[in-house]
């Protein structure tokens, strides 16, 4: 993935890498140290963010997001474990874009499985996956990194 | 009885009404997201999207400026729609009843109620009898409870000393018979475990049987204020007083004001807290209250994120829908 960054994105001293809660920190930390980037890596917990709330309500184990650097200007490399329907990320962009402007976001996920519900696709991904209706892949972590398909009816 | 009215089925926050009747898990929860929202001011916008489209009404029978204006801001950093209503000023004057204002605008699709009463009771009684989507928040009734300052003063404590309550010696002073906030913060400190707990008053304003809600009682200052790592010094509050409790301010400052001599026995690295609105010269000299171990505005900026993390906890995930025809 760190090899596919660097050949696709034009990393410089403007490039911050932000990792979202929790498995995608997980991939952020081992990604961030192998593509030379400046900026310390930052943190996004997207829960005041995202569109589920009337479903579920607020949730419980809520982190504060930390970005230790400007977001204006920015060209952001996003990190998730599973892209799945697009509506994490869509919820992250909108945190982004209340700390700042940034120059760019490009996404990076360590696995990409079908199921898209918004226009939303990532510009590296680690895996593809096509799964069924009632399968979930869950990254656990943080020592040792491990994938895990589970059927959830 | 009120634990069951505020902790719904599945355990999570319905109304906040009391401290008691909660548990450790959940303040812990309050204070936890709390911290969250307090890192949203450190973004160019100061809010977020959460509870976009609710109304939450500010409903205040007492007069209010401290507590009603971090409410109001504290929604509006939650994008929901903020209505203040003064009670004093309109309705009950007219011979309205407390449940008629309540459902008036309760027709108005409201989905949470932040209520300030001078009668205690008051925000367990239109909890109540509210409708089933709408939840109460309690912003002081009477003597009884003023529940988001006293986390709001946990959140203060936990960010000045760390996690351990355990560890600390905390010490309340002054007028713990006519105040709801001290009696929110005995609970909430014996439910965080705090180390040692002491109220500090003279006996006038102790209420009878004080000991049996966890304390030690102190009618010397010095005495109780030795080694204290936190001292919360409370509102001498006169208006509710009745009868000859004091011989006089001046006296009273005299044998109960913080000065910097007197804080000199407690720990070195003692914080010093008030509620607010202070009485300089009565409660505490202007040297402490703007000295390096006051975090009163402190206090004032935290109850903003802690007021954040209640009602959006309390808030019910589905919105008030049109029960009225």
């Amino acid at each position: 993935m760190a090899g596919a960054l660097r050949e696709r994105l034009n990393i410089d001293e403007h490039t911050a890498m932000v990792g979202i809660h929790t498995g995608g920190v997980w991939v952020a930390q081992q990604l961030h140290p192998l593509l030379g980037i400046e900026a310390p890596p930052g943190e996004l917990d997207i829960s005041f963010y995202r569109d589920d709330f009337t479903r579920i309500g607020m949730n419980p184990q809520v982190r504060p997001s930390q970005l230790p650097f400007s977001v204006d200007d920015r060209h952001i490399i996003l990190v998730d474990d599973v892209l799945h329907t697009g509506r994490t990320i869509r919820a992250a962009m909108n945190e982004l874009f209340d700390y700042g402007r940034p120059a760019s976001i490009s996404l990076a996920v360590l696995v990409e499985r079908d199921g898209r519900e918004l226009p939303i696709e990532a510009a590296v991904s680690g895996l593809h996956m096509k799964l069924g209706d009632h399968e979930h892949v869950k990254l656990s972590g943080p020592a040792p990194l491990c994938l895990e398909v589970k059927h959830v009816e | 009885m009120s634990g069951n009215l505020q902790i719904g089925e599945d355990g999570r926050l319905r109304h906040f009404l009391s401290i008691e009747g909660l548990n450790r898990a959940l303040l812990t929860e309050i204070l936890d997201t709390a911290e969250s929202f307090a890192g949203v001011t450190e973004q160019s916008i100061k809010k977020v999207p959460l509870l976009r489209g609710r109304t939450i009404v500010n409903l205040f029978f007492e007069a209010s400026t401290r507590t009603r204006t971090t409410f109001e801001l504290a929604a509006k950093r939650l994008s929901a729609d903020v209505l203040n209503i003064n009670v004093n000023a309109s309705a009950t004057v007219k011979g309205e009843t407390l449940l008629d204002t309540l459902r008036n605008i309760e027709a108005m699709h409201v989905d949470m109620f932040v209520v300030r009463h001078a009668d205690s009771g008051t925000a367990h009684f239109i909890a109540r009898h509210a409708q089933p989507h709408v939840s109460i928040i309690n912003a002081g009734d009477g003597r009884h409870a003023h529940p988001t300052q006293a986390m709001l003063d946990m959140f203060t404590i936990r960010r000045e000393k760390g996690p351990d309550f355990g560890r600390l010696t905390v010490a309340i002073v002054g007028d713990i018979a006519h105040s709801r906030v001290a009696r929110s913060q005995i609970h909430a400190l014996n439910l965080l475990n705090v180390g040692e707990l002491r109220v500090v008053a003279p006996r006038t304003l102790l209420p009878a049987h004080v000991e049996s809600l966890g304390v030690r009682v102190f009618h010397d200052l010095r005495e109780g204020l030795r080694d204290a790592d936190v001292i919360i010094m409370l509102r001498l509050q006169r208006e509710r007083m009745q009868g000859a409790m004091l011989p006089s301010e001046h006296e009273y400052y005299r044998l109960y004001g913080l000065t910097r001599e007197r804080l000199a026995v407690a720990r070195p690295d003692v914080t010093v807290m008030h509620p607010g609105p202070i009485n300089r010269g009565v409660e505490m000299d202007s040297l402490v209250a703007d000295g390096p171990q006051s975090v009163i505005l402190e206090q004032v900026t935290y109850g903003i994120a802690t007021r954040m993390a209640v009602m959006s906890m309390a808030m019910h995930p589905t919105p008030a829908q049109d029960n009225h025809g």
